[in-house]
């Protein structure tokens, strides 16, 4: 079969107008040939017989009557062991190898295998001749670091096959044949370790999507407390300039409750990706006594990087997400910032001269958001176990407004709002997440009934702090006052949290539960408090003690004894509980007895 | 020999049209009309019909001029010979000094590889205790000075340029008014830092499109020095003015524009400049200081808000100081452990304090009652003020710190600074006011 080709016919920006002869699909991979240089571009739009394709590389150079050839294949990554550890840019060309070759600068049309071509993975095969398969079938498996990569049957054999032949136990490399399957025709494949994905169709080889119904524990306590975020489930992280939506992301990525992490550095500050980079390789995953580098995957297309590769390089995450999901694993994903990705979109679609919609975006930009989002989830897979991918997306709003088309649109799909806020970040609270105009809509680890009294206080400490700003202090009754000095004391001993300390940057599950009781005795105190003095100096010893009961290692000597300095001071000034406080609780006492 | 075409097609504002064949995206041509050659690059490819940006504007062009391509794209002589010297925005010279076209390099070269960057790590002394202490500038930060019109942006820029440890100084200037240029070169001259110093400067009186090659041609001649191991400081001044040429060319050739006018693609032509900001290992530095003007005071107005997303932190420039809260070095943490063991404590507890006292500020301003802790707060603010924010003041870290201490005994007993006890035996000026 001969290969498609065709001839420049316009440059505009990185998009170029080709003539072609022969049959093109869209999203289909064409290079366009400068000099010595081969240039990869997609397909974005066909019109007659010209297609306009967006080129993944600076178009410097291309001139009209160039050579352009189809490889008959959409944008695909490659799928099999090795994938970890590894440091994508876009297109899934391996960063570090690149540098070895080219240096510091990366040089246009240069690209390299995504995998390994070399290493020798031990198989263990787990079918044998004469077995009937299926698409994303187990044949055998691998161990990639700490996990048993399963070689699968390639997602794109739709029909069912019976195995001729498949590899004895030993060493292999991605490329060597692992079995032969023969399908319906008697017409055999070969299959080996890897094989390629189209990045912009979702993988959906399992049995069923289920509700994401299991927290994905953070680690930190307003998002797993106040706006948990599910295994499965999706979130969205927007914020201004200088709110720390990146930092929240690396926090994330070092503490979650996840067996793989692939971080798509999208459009943003290189420095960034390098202290994950440089960090990881050193840092232990307590959960396997590891380093993190082997849980994680970087795509790299940081913002001075190709515009159009950064539009690929979500994609090219979240295949590789849906790859780890077919082994039974549980994938965070943590897009940073999709409004880089938007906006590649948009530059993309004012080259096509598409109707603009609003500030320019295209029409389509809603759909696109929520088909990427929807490609998380959590599924039951064919051999009864289960996987999910969790997507978190910061988006960067212009002006930190979030009525803009990018925050709107992903405000639509996702299950979870962490808003960050420019007035809790200039005033140094981390995280900045806004704890009243965040919400979620996935359980959390702490019980409803409790969080939802925590934040009434919280909403009713703010208004009076509203109120006061006008009226001041002398204006306020001292019952507001000491509800106010609540709502502030839990931002500071609970919503705040400090990810320098070595204990408080990550706190489990069981702590969240047991210090949230504390606190939740405190905020439903009724407290004998003679004065706002004497309030406010109240107020100010326990928050000393509950910060130094956070920093102090879980069940130690230490943890303790503040534990017994936080009470003692509150039983001089409690004289019971209040009512709703009371209600809270028992109702979330008898739905745990309903539960067990 | 090329071929010269005579027939231009389309004059629209300071882009033109010519059919010709075998040209390719972004190569360069020279255009003659009566009123001198200019350079102009392709920006579009149609068919047989080319589109250039004529560099000197399209005022004057005729549709009988002569347009000839050079085959190559644009480029810059690079040597030590530009040092001390001044050109325009396309690397021609301004100071009347001999015109360089040897050794030629390419400009908006490839961007650097993520996985060959390493953590920053070298702090640039200023000699500015604003920036010094409180937001430490870092060897391949990039920072833009955000700010408004009539704010000494420009003498800031020129005393950094004098005083700042590095190895030279390549200044861009974007839509500069004359008098500023003049006050740069007399600056520098006196100041003696000329010797260092490269200039590539559009001033508001030139064409528009030499202002949008401005930031490249000055990043491109960084690069090579920088790896050629020299620790190079850009100064870039105006960046909103090249905002706005690239709005201005956006429009001309009908773009759709996003925000306010601008083209959809500022976030990534500003980052593809910032990012250039970058520590070779091994090798030299390229470190970023960019003037942005706020329309209106308005840090959400796009310039910016896309810039603010892009570098690491930012300084205010307001009433003639650089503002302490609003500021930030995103990178300060790195260097800021290895100064002076009261450097990071003497710099958070100096700013608790300067908040305390705006808030006590604010309270007076309303009528409330002052105390005696707000009192003392009123004179801490007025002296930090006085003594620390004020541009003029000019003093190396070690004696910013010293200062910091003497003006907190000034106002405030030890206790009252809420800093460890350790440093304040160490540091605290009169030792009689502990215990």
């Amino acid at each position: 079969m001969t290969k498609t080709t065709g001839k420049v016919i316009g440059v505009n920006g990185n998009m170029v107008a080709v003539k072609v002869e022969g049959d093109i699909s869209l999203n289909e991979v064409g290079y366009v040939k400068v000099g010595e240089q081969n240039l990869k571009s997609e397909v974005i739009r066909i019109q007659g017989d010209t297609a306009e394709m967006q080129v993944f590389e600076m178009t410097t150079g291309i001139g009209v009557d160039d050579e352009v050839e189809f490889s008959g294949e959409l944008l695909a990554v490659e799928l099999g062991p090795g994938l970890l550890t590894q440091i994508y840019d876009g297109l899934q060309n391996p960063l570090p190898k690149l540098a070895e070759e080219a240096g510091f600068f990366l040089p246009r049309g240069l690209y390299m295998n995504a995998l390994p071509r070399d290493k020798k993975w031990e198989f263990t095969p787990k079918v044998k001749a004469g077995d009937t398969v299926a698409a994303a079938d187990t044949l055998g498996t691998v161990p990639e670091g700490i996990f048993e990569h399963r070689i699968m049957v390639p997602f794109n054999f739709y029909e069912s096959y019976t195995v001729k032949k498949v590899a004895e136990k030993g060493e292999y490399t991605v490329e060597q044949e692992m079995a032969v399957l023969e399908d319906a025709k008697g017409n055999q494949h070969s299959v080996n370790m890897m094989f390629e994905w189209p990045v912009k169709r979702a993988i959906s080889s399992y049995e069923e999507r289920l509700e994401p119904d299991t927290s994905m524990v953070t680690k930190t306590r307003i998002i797993d407390t106040f706006i948990p975020v599910a295994r499965g489930g999706t979130y969205c992280i927007p914020g201004p300039f200088g709110a720390g939506k990146t930092v929240l992301q690396q926090v994330t990525s070092r503490y979650a409750d996840v067996d793989i992490v692939i971080i798509a550095a999208c459009g943003e500050r290189a420095g960034e990706v390098v202290e994950t980079l440089r960090e990881f390789p050193e840092l232990i995953d307590p959960r396997t006594g590891r380093t993190l580098m082997e849980r994680t995957v970087i795509i790299a297309n940081t913002s001075s990087m190709p515009v159009a590769a950064r539009e690929a390089s979500v994609y090219t995450a979240v295949t590789l997400a849906e790859y780890y999901r077919q082994m039974g694993l549980h994938v965070l994903l943590l897009a940073d910032s999709t409004s880089r990705w938007a906006q590649a979109m948009r530059e993309m679609s004012g080259r096509l001269e598409e109707i603009p919609g609003e500030e320019a975006f295209p029409a389509y930009l809603e759909s696109v958001i929520a088909a990427f989002y929807e490609r998380a989830g959590v599924v039951r897979l064919k051999d009864g176990s289960f996987g999910s991918v969790t997507i978190g997306g910061t988006v960067s709003p212009a002006g930190g407004n979030f009525e803009e088309p990018v925050t709107q649109a992903t405000l639509k799909v996702v299950g979870a709002f962490h808003g960050l806020d420019r007035d809790r970040a200039e005033a140094r609270k981390y995280p900045s997440i806004h704890p009243l105009n965040s919400w979620s809509k996935y359980p959390g680890v702490v019980a409803v009934d409790k969080v939802d009294f925590a934040r009434s206080i919280l909403s009713r400490g703010d208004e009076v702090g509203q109120m006061m700003k006008v009226v001041g202090e002398e204006g306020t009754s001292l019952e507001d006052y000491i509800v106010n000095l609540k709502s502030e004391f839990l931002d500071a001993v609970y919503l705040q949290q400090n990810s320098f300390d070595p204990v408080d940057a990550a706190v489990s599950v069981e702590r969240q539960n047991y210090v949230f009781d504390q606190l939740y005795d405190i905020l439903g105190s009724i407290l004998e408090l003679s004065d706002k003095e004497d309030a406010r100096h109240f107020f100010n010893q326990l928050r000393q003690h509950f910060i130094d009961w956070n920093y102090s290692e879980w069940d130690s000597d230490e943890f303790k004894e503040n534990e017994k300095k936080i009470k003692t001071l509150l039983e001089q000034k409690q004289t019971g509980l209040m009512e709703e406080a009371k209600r809270a609780r028992k109702a979330a006492e008898s739905k745990e007895h309903s539960n067990a | 020999m090329r071929k010269i075409y005579s027939k231009i097609e389309r004059i629209a504002g300071n882009v033109i049209t010519v059919t010709a064949d075998n040209v390719r995206y972004d190569d360069l041509a020279v255009v003659s009309s009566k009123y001198g050659d200019s350079l102009a690059n392709v920006i579009r490819l149609d068919g047989p019909k080319v589109s250039l940006q004529v560099f000197a504007g399209g005022r004057g062009i005729s549709t009988g001029d002569e347009v000839r391509f050079l085959g190559h794209s644009m480029q810059v002589s690079f040597s030590e010979d530009l040092l001390g010297r001044i050109f325009t925005g396309s690397g021609r010279p301004r100071d009347n000094g001999p015109e360089l076209d040897e050794n030629m390099i390419p400009i908006g070269g490839p961007s650097v590889n993520p996985a060959k960057r390493i953590i920053p790590r070298n702090m640039i002394r200023t000699g500015i205790p604003m920036i010094d202490v409180f937001n430490s500038l870092v060897e391949s930060q990039k920072l833009p000075i955000f700010s408004v019109s009539g704010e000494p942006y420009n003498p800031l820029l020129s005393r950094i340029a004098m005083q700042a440890e590095v190895d030279m100084i390549i200044l861009g200037g974007m839509g500069l008014k004359y008098d500023d240029y003049l006050f740069f070169k007399n600056a520098l001259e006196e100041g003696g830092a000329m010797s260092r110093t490269i200039f590539f400067v559009h001033t508001a009186s030139d064409p528009v499109v030499e202002c949008l090659l401005v930031p490249d041609i000055s990043l491109a001649v960084a690069e090579r020095f920088a790896l050629e191991g020299k620790r190079v400081l850009v100064l870039l001044s105006d960046m909103t003015n090249f905002a706005d040429a690239m709005k201005e060319i956006a429009i001309t050739m009908e773009q759709v524009p996003s925000n306010r006018g601008y083209p959809g693609d500022l976030y990534s032509q500003l980052a593809a400049r910032y990012e250039k900001a970058v520590d070779f290992e091994g090798s030299g530095s390229i470190t970023i200081l960019a003037a942005t003007t706020m329309p209106g005071d308005d840090v959400t107005h796009p310039v910016p808000d896309n810039t603010g997303y892009i570098t690491e932190g930012q300084y205010y420039l307001s009433n003639g100081r650089i503002e302490p809260f609003g500021s930030l070095s995103r990178l300060k943490q790195m260097v800021n452990k290895d100064t002076r063991e009261d450097h990071r404590s003497l710099m958070d507890g100096m700013i608790r304090l300067y908040a305390n006292y705006k808030e006590s500020l604010e309270k007076k301003s309303m009528g409330f009652r002052m105390t005696d802790w707000d009192n003392k707060l009123l004179k801490y603010g007025q002296i930090f003020e006085e003594r620390m924010m004020d541009l003029s003041v000019n003093i190396p870290l070690e004696q910013a710190l010293d200062r910091g201490w003497e003006i907190m005994a000034e106002c405030f007993t030890p206790e009252e600074t809420g800093l460890r006890t350790g440093l304040l035996k160490q540091f605290w000026p009169n030792k009689e006011d502990l215990n």
